[in-house]
C-alpha cells in the first residue's frame, strides 16, 4: 500500500485532519483536526452543539464528512469503511443514551457483542464455546451484572444499562473506545466505579470520553480537548485547559 | 433401561416447558393429520362426525393462512419489519402452483387444446409463452414456488435494507409493490389469465382434485408443512442470528456498531419468510381451486397482519392461532351476518392495537417467556376444540 | 346595426329578384316581394303582415313539389327576407319540416325521436308553439342530397350575415367541410366586409384552400403561405396532397416552388402540432397530477407533520364524495351551486370524522406509526361498511355542474376541457390556503411547534391535545375536499378511497415527508410522467411503471425529493 503524504504518524490510534461536516449550511464540524495516541485516555468537553457527537459519528462511519480525512491506527481509512467494518476493525462506541437490546437478556446482549466473524449463516448455527461463556461471565463480573444475567435488558436501571453497554463494548475487544457521556444519570457511587473502570481500561485500550460532568472529567482526565463550534478551542492537561481564558468564557463560565 | 426412560422423559419435559404453546400447536397439527383422514374417510357420510368436502377445504385454507401468519410474524413480530407485501409472495407461490395445475388440465379444457390453457386459446395465442415452459413438471413448479418469492424478496429487500428503508416506509413500499403486481396480473397480456386467473383445475400429480381422498392428502401435507415451518422458524428465532434479528428491532445502530451487517440479517430472514408465504400460497390454490389477481390485493396483506396481531406477535404459535381464529370468525360472520363482518374486522383492528398490543397470547401472560407460552395453550385448545366441533357438526 | 343588416338584406333581395327575373321560368309571385319591399319605409307593419302571407304561400308550395321545385322554393324563401326563414330552412335541412294532411299546412316539428308520442309542432311563420300533431297526421317533406347541399349553403349564407360572430364562425367552418363553387363565391364576397378576426381568418383559410386548385401559380403560392399558418389537420392533409404524384407519375402540383413551399408548410404545421400536443400532454399530466396532489396533501399533514399513517385517508375522501352526493340530493335544482356548497360541507364532515378518530383512537398511538396504520385500517373498514349500509354498495351518480363541462378551444390543435382546468386551479388554491394556514396563522404555528418538539410546546402552554385534534381534523378535512373533486372524476362508491390510498402515500413519500412543496412537485411530476407513458404503454402499464419507478427511487433516496436535513433528521 502506498502511503499518502497526509498519513498519520506512527503511534497514533486516531487521526482526524481538517474534517468538515455541515447540515443545511450549519457547520457541525469546521475543519476539525485532532489526534489521539495509542493507549491514551482522552476527554473531550465542550458546550452543546460543539460537534462532540458529530465527531463520533464521523469516526464510527455514521456520518460522512464533506471533506477531510480520518485514520484509525496507521493505515485504516475510516472514510472508506461502513459502520460494521469500522466496528470489526476495532472501534467500539457507547451512545449518549444507553442503547442495549431491551427485549433480550443481559447474557444474550453480551453474547451478541462477542468479537468475531459475523455473518447470518454462521450465526444461524453458532454455539457458545466454553471460552466465550467464561468471557461473558468475566464481563458480567466486571460490570457487576452477574445477578442480572437472565433479566431482560429492558428491565435494568439506567445506570445498569450504561454498564451493560460498556460491557458489550468490552466484549467487542476494541482497540479504541468512544464513550459518550458514560455517567449521565448515574449515582455518585456508580460514577466513581465507572471512573475506576475506564482508568483500568486505559492501559490496554485507547479511550475517547465525552462528558459534561467536570468532576468526573477531572477524576479521569490526563489530557483534555475542548471543542467549540466544530473546532478545537484548547488542548492540554486539565489544569491548563481549566485556566484558559477562552475556555472559561465559552464553556466553563466564570 | 429405567435411566433411559427417565432421560427421555426429562428431555420431553424440557422441550414442553421451553415452548408450551409450540408444543400444543405441533400436537394439534398431528391431531389434524390423524383426525381429518379418519373423520372424512372412515366416518360414514350420515354420521354427525363426518367431515364434509367443504370442511376439508376450509381446514386446508386455515392451515395455509396459519403458515402465512407464521411467515409474517417472523419478520414483523421478531424483526419489527411490517411487510405489507406478504400477500404478494403468497399469490406468487399460488400462481406458480396454478400454472402447474393448468398444464395438468391438458386437452380436458373447454377448447381441448393439448398444450395451451383455455384462456390462451381464447386470446388467440398460438404458442405457449416462454415462462410457461417447464410447468408441466411438478418438480419445476416446486422450484419456482420457492424461488420466485425468494427472488423478489431478495431483490426488493436488498435495495430496501441497504438504503435503510425502515418502518412505515418499508410497509408503504411493500404495499405499493404488491399493488403494482396486482395491476400487472390483471392484464391479459401478462399471460396469467388476467381478471379470471386460473381455475377449473383437474388433478395434481395424477390425483383427482375433486376426490375427497386427494383433498384429505392435501390437508395432511399442509399440516405437515405448517409443522415443519413452525420448527424452522423456531430454530431461526432460537439461533444467535435470530437473537440478533430481534436485537436489530430494539437498537439497529447498536447492532451495527457491534460489527453486524444488519442488512444481511434482515434480508435473509425476509427471504425465508417470503418463501414460507409462497409455499403457503402454493398449498392454498389446489384446495380452494382458484387463484386470481385479487390475491395480491393490499388488503390481504393487512388482514394477515391482524391475524398475527390478534394471536400475539412475536410468538410463532400465537400468529398461527390468530390466523385460524380470525378466519374462523370470518367464515362464521360472512355466513351468518355478512354485513357485520367488516364492522367486526374493523373493530378488531382498532381494539387489538389499542388494548391488546401483545395479542391473545399476551392477555394472560406474565413477563416470563415460559409462562407466556403456557398461557397460550388454553387459547389454542379452546380454539382447536371449537373449530373441530363446529366443523364436524355445522359446516357439513 | 339592425338597420344596416336590413339594408344589406334588402340589397341582396333586390339583387336576387333581378337575377331570377331573367330566368326563363315564369312565376307569378315574383314581383310581389320587390313591390312589398318598396313599401318598407312607409308601412312596416303592413309590410310585415303581407310578408308573412307571402312567406306562407311560398312555403305552402312545398307540400306537393318535386325535388327540382323544392330547390326553387328554397331559393325564393331565402330571398323573402322573412325573419323565420333561417329557422324554417334549418328545420328543412334537419328533416323536421312536415306537411299536415288535414289542412296542407306546413309545420315544424320541435324534436325528432323514435317514440310514438305526438310531435310538438311549431308554426313556421311565427315560430310559436302550435300544439301537437299525431305522427300519422303529418308527412315529412323529403329532401335529397342536392337539395340538402343547397339548404346547407343557404343556411350558411344566412349565418354569414348574422350579427353573432360565433354563428358566422360556425357557418364558415361548416362550409369549409365541403367547399364548392357556391360557397367559395359566398366566402369571397364576405372576405372584404368581414370585420371579426376569427371569422376572417377562417374565410381566408377557405379561400386559400380553394385557391390551391386554381390555375395561377402565384395565387397558389400565396395560398400555401396563408395555409402554413394554420394548424387544422384538414389543411395539413390538403397541403400534403400537393406534394403527391398523380396516377400518371407526375406531381399533382406542377410548380416546383409551390411544392417546396407546401413541403415547408407541412413541416411547420407538424412542428406546431407536435408542440401543442406536448403542451396538451403536459396539461393533462398536470391535471392528473393535481388530483394526486389533492388526494395526497391531507396525508402530507397527517403523515408528514404528525407521523400518523392514516389508512382511512381514502375513506375520508369517500366521505367527502358522498357529502357532495347528499348536497346534490338536497338541492337538485342548483347543481351548479351544489359543488360550491359541497366543498365546505365535505371539509366539515370529513374533518369532524377525523377529529373523532384522533380523539378516540390515534391519540393513544403517537410515536407508534405502525400501530396507527393498523388501527386506522380498521377505521377504514368500518367507514366503508357504514357507507354500504347507508347508501348501498352501488355507485352513486354525482352530477357535473354545467359550468364544469365543455372545452376551451385555444386553437385548432389545442383544446382544454374545463374540468381539467378547474381541477388544476382548485388544487393550487387549496395548496395555497394550506400554506397560509400553516405559515401565517396561530394554529399553523402551534402545529409546527408540536410537530417539532411536543414536550417543549406543552411546557410553553400549547394545548397539544387540542392541536393534535385540529391538525388531524385539518388533514382529514382536506381529504374531504379532495373527495368533492374526485366525485367529478370517478365513481362515487364505497371503494373510492381504496383506489387512491396507495397513490397518495407514494406521492407523500416521493415528495419527501414533512414537506408540502415536495408533495406538490411530487404529485405533479407523477401525473406528467404517467401521462407521458400512457400513449406508449397504456393506462395500466403506465401506472405500474410509475409505481415501480417510485419504489426504485425510494430505495435510492429514502427521504424523497426534498429530504429534511439537519441533526433532527439524522437522529431519526
Amino acid at each position: 500500500m502506498i502511503r499518502p503524504p497526509d498519513l498519520p504518524s506512527p503511534g497514533k490510534i486516531l487521526t482526524l485532519d481538517d474534517v468538515t461536516v455541515s447540515f443545511d449550511g450549519f457547520k457541525a464540524l469546521d475543519g476539525l483536526t485532532l489526534s489521539v495516541d495509542r493507549g491514551e485516555l482522552r476527554c473531550i468537553i465542550g458546550p452543546n452543539g460543539a460537534g462532540k457527537t458529530t465527531m463520533m459519528d464521523v469516526v464510527t462511519g455514521k456520518t460522512r464528512p464533506d471533506h477531510g480525512s480520518a485514520w484509525f491506527a496507521e493505515d485504516v481509512d475510516l472514510l472508506a469503511l461502513s459502520e460494521p467494518e469500522i466496528a470489526q476493525a476495532g472501534i467500539g462506541r457507547k451512545f449518549q443514551k444507553p442503547t442495549v437490546f431491551e427485549s433480550l437478556t443481559v447474557f444474550e446482549n453480551l453474547e451478541l457483542a462477542i468479537w468475531g466473524d459475523k455473518s447470518f449463516w454462521k450465526d444461524l448455527v453458532a454455539r457458545l464455546t466454553r471460552a466465550e461463556r467464561r468471557h461473558i461471565d468475566d464481563i458480567l463480573d466486571v460490570t457487576g451484572l452477574t445477578t442480572e444475567r437472565a433479566a431482560l435488558a429492558g428491565t435494568l436501571s439506567h445506570g445498569q444499562k450504561q454498564w451493560l453497554e460498556i460491557g458489550m463494548l468490552l466484549m467487542q475487544e476494541p482497540e479504541l473506545l468512544l464513550v459518550d457521556e458514560p455517567v449521565a444519570g448515574m449515582t455518585p457511587d456508580e460514577t466513581h466505579r465507572t471512573a475506576e473502570l475506564l482508568l483500568s481500561l486505559a492501559a490496554e485500550h485507547s479511550l475517547i470520553v465525552v462528558e459534561h460532568d467536570m468532576d468526573f472529567v477531572r477524576s479521569i482526565a490526563r489530557r483534555v480537548t475542548v471543542l467549540h463550534e466544530g473546532r478545537v478551542l484548547a488542548d492540554g492537561d486539565m489544569g491548563r485547559v481549566q485556566n484558559d481564558p477562552l475556555v472559561v468564557e465559552v464553556y466553563l463560565g466564570a | 433401561m429405567l435411566t433411559r426412560v427417565v432421560r427421555v422423559g426429562r428431555r420431553l419435559w424440557t422441550a414442553w416447558d421451553a415452548d408450551r404453546g409450540g408444543t400444543v400447536l405441533l400436537v394439534l397439527l398431528a391431531g389434524v393429520a390423524i383426525a381429518v383422514p379418519a373423520l372424512n374417510q372412515l366416518a360414514p357420510a350420515s354420521s354427525a362426525l363426518h367431515l364434509s368436502t367443504y370442511s376439508l377445504s376450509l381446514i386446508g385454507k386455515y392451515l395455509c393462512y396459519a403458515m402465512l401468519a407464521l411467515a409474517l410474524d417472523l419478520v414483523w413480530g421478531y424483526g419489527g419489519i411490517l411487510s405489507l407485501g406478504h400477500a404478494a409472495f403468497f399469490a406468487l407461490g399460488g400462481y406458480a402452483m396454478g400454472m402447474y395445475l393448468m398444464r395438468q388440465i391438458g386437452s380436458r379444457g373447454v377448447y381441448g387444446d393439448p398444450i395451451l390453457p383455455d384462456f390462451m386459446v381464447f386470446l388467440n395465442w398460438q404458442k405457449l409463452p416462454w415462462f410457461w415452459v417447464g410447468f408441466n413438471h411438478f418438480w419445476f413448479a416446486l422450484l419456482v414456488i420457492a424461488a420466485l418469492p425468494a427472488l423478489l424478496a431478495l431483490l426488493f429487500g436488498w435495495f430496501a435494507f441497504r438504503s435503510r428503508v425502515t418502518g412505515v416506509y418499508f410497509s408503504i413500499m411493500t404495499q405499493a409493490l404488491s399493488y403494482a403486481l396486482m395491476l400487472a396480473f390483471f392484464r391479459n397480456d401478462m399471460g396469467f389469465g388476467g381478471n379470471n386467473g386460473f381455475t377449473d383445475f383437474k388433478d395434481i400429480l395424477g390425483f383427482d382434485l375433486h376426490e375427497d381422498g386427494t383433498r384429505v392428502m392435501l390437508v395432511v401435507v399442509t399440516a405437515a408443512a405448517l409443522a415443519a415451518s413452525y420448527l424452522a422458524c423456531r430454530a431461526i428465532v432460537g439461533s444467535r442470528a435470530g437473537r440478533l434479528f430481534r436485537a436489530i428491532r430494539d437498537a439497529e445502530s447498536r447492532a451495527r456498531f457491534l460489527g453486524y451487517r444488519v442488512e444481511s440479517y434482515k434480508l435473509w430472514v425476509f427471504v425465508f419468510s417470503a418463501v414460507l408465504a409462497g409455499i403457503a400460497g402454493a398449498l392454498y390454490v389446489p384446495q380452494v381451486g382458484i387463484i386470481n389477481p385479487g390475491e395480491f390485493a393490499p388488503i390481504n396483506s393487512i388482514e394477515a397482519v391482524i391475524w398475527v396481531a390478534v394471536g400475539g406477535r412475536g410468538t410463532l404459535f400465537g400468529a398461527a392461532a390468530g390466523a385460524v381464529l380470525v378466519n374462523y370468525a370470518k367464515t362464521y360472520f360472512t355466513g351468518a351476518l355478512p354485513e357485520l363482518w367488516l364492522y367486526a374486522l374493523g373493530a378488531l383492528f382498532v381494539l387489538v392495537t389499542l388494548f391488546l398490543p401483545r395479542g391473545l397470547v399476551g392477555l394472560g401472560a406474565s413477563r416470563r417467556r415460559a409462562v407466556q407460552a403456557g398461557a397460550a395453550a388454553p387459547v389454542i385448545w379452546a380454539l382447536g376444540s371449537h373449530v373441530g366441533v363446529s366443523l364436524g357438526s355445522k359446516l357439513k | 346595426m339592425l338597420g344596416t343588416e336590413l339594408q344589406v338584406e334588402r340589397r341582396r333581395l333586390l339583387d336576387r329578384t333581378e337575377r331570377s327575373g331573367r330566368r326563363a321560368r315564369p312565376n307569378g309571385a315574383l314581383w310581389l316581394p320587390s313591390l312589398l319591399l318598396a313599401l318598407v319605409v312607409f308601412a312596416p307593419h303592413a309590410l310585415a303582415q303581407s310578408r308573412d302571407e307571402e312567406f306562407l304561400a311560398v312555403l305552402g308550395e312545398l307540400g306537393d313539389a318535386s325535388f327540382l321545385d323544392k330547390e326553387h322554393i328554397v331559393e325564393r324563401l331565402s330571398r323573402s327576407g322573412h325573419p323565420s326563414t333561417r329557422a324554417v330552412l334549418t328545420a328543412f335541412l334537419e328533416d323536421r319540416l312536415y306537411v299536415r294532411a288535414k289542412d296542407r299546412k306546413i309545420v315544424i316539428v320541435k324534436s325528432m325521436d323514435d317514440g310514438v308520442a305526438p310531435f310538438d309542432l311549431v308554426d313556421p311563420v311565427s315560430l310559436q308553439d302550435a300544439g301537437s300533431g299525431a305522427r300519422d297526421e303529418v308527412t315529412r317533406i323529403g329532401t335529397n342530397n342536392r337539395l340538402r347541399k343547397l339548404l346547407k349553403t343557404t343556411v350558411a349564407r344566412f349565418d354569414l350575415s348574422s350579427p353573432d360572430p360565433a354563428v358566422k364562425l360556425a357557418a364558415v367552418q361548416e362550409m369549409l367541410r365541403d367547399l364548392d363553387q357556391a360557397s367559395i363565391a359566398l366566402l369571397g364576397g364576405r372576405a372584404g366586409v368581414e370585420t371579426d378576426a376569427a371569422v376572417k381568418e377562417e374565410i381566408e383559410t377557405g379561400l386559400a384552400l380553394a385557391a390551391l386548385d386554381g390555375g395561377d401559380p402565384r395565387a397558389r403560392l400565396d395560398a400555401v403561405a396563408t395555409l402554413a399558418r394554420r394548424l387544422r389537420p384538414q389543411v395539413r392533409n390538403r397541403l400534403a396532397g400537393v406534394l403527391e404524384k398523380g396516377a400518371d407519375g407526375n406531381f399533382v402540383e406542377p410548380d416546383e416552388k409551390v411544392r417546396q413551399a407546401a413541403a415547408a408548410a407541412v413541416r411547420r404545421i407538424d412542428r406546431s402540432r407536435a408542440l401543442y400536443a406536448g403542451v396538451e400532454t403536459l396539461f393533462f399530466g398536470l391535471s392528473v397530477g393535481s388530483v394526486l396532489v389533492l388526494v395526497a396533501i391531507g396525508l402530507a399533514i397527517t403523515f408528514g407533520v404528525m407521523g400518523v399513517i392514516n389508512m382511512a385517508h381514502g375513506e375520508l375522501m369517500m366521505l367527502g364524495a358522498y357529502t357532495t352526493y347528499v348536497v346534490q340530493l338536497a338541492m337538485p335544482r342548483h347543481i351548479g351551486l351544489s359543488i360550491l356548497v359541497a366543498i365546505p360541507a365535505a371539509f366539515l364532515v370529513a374533518g369532524l370524522a377525523g377529529v373523532i378518530v384522533e380523539r378516540t383512537i390515534i391519540r393513544f398511538l403517537y410515536g407508534r406509526p405502525l400501530e396507527t396504520l393498523l388501527a386506522t385500517f380498521g377505521v377504514s373498514l368500518v367507514l366503508q361498511q357504514s357507507v354500504r349500509s347507508l347508501f348501498s354498495a352501488n355507485n352513486r351518480s354525482v352530477e357535473t355542474p354545467p359550468w364544469m363541462s365543455g372545452t376551451l378551444q385555444l386553437n385548432d390543435a389545442l383544446a382544454i376541457t374545463f374540468n381539467r382546468l378547474y381541477i388544476v386551479i382548485f388544487t393550487l388554491i387549496v395548496f395555497a390556503i394550506l400554506l397560509v394556514v400553516l405559515k401565517r396563522t396561530r394554529l399553523g404555528l402551534d402545529i409546527r411547534a408540536v410537530s417539532q418538539n411536543r414536550a417543549m410546546a406543552q411546557a410553553m402552554g400549547i394545548r397539544t391535545g387540542w392541536v393534535d385534534a385540529m391538525t388531524f381534523g385539518l388533514g382529514s378535512g382536506i381529504a374531504g375536499i379532495a373527495g368533492v373533486a374526485l366525485s367529478q372524476f370517478t365513481n362515487v362508491g364505497p371503494n373510492l378511497g381504496q383506489a387512491y390510498i396507495i397513490d397518495s402515500f407514494m406521492v407523500v413519500v416521493f415528495g419527501g415527508v414533512g414537506n408540502l412543496w415536495g408533495t406538490l412537485v411530487g404529485g405533479m411530476s407523477m401525473g406528467v410522467v404517467n401521462q407521458l407513458l400512457e400513449p406508449y404503454a397504456g393506462a395500466v402499464l403506465a401506472k405500474i411503471f410509475v409505481l415501480v419507478a417510485l419504489i426504485l427511487f425510494i430505495q435510492r433516496w429514502p427521504r424523497g425529493l426534498f429530504p429534511q436535513t439537519g441533526r433532527a433528521a439524522e437522529s431519526q
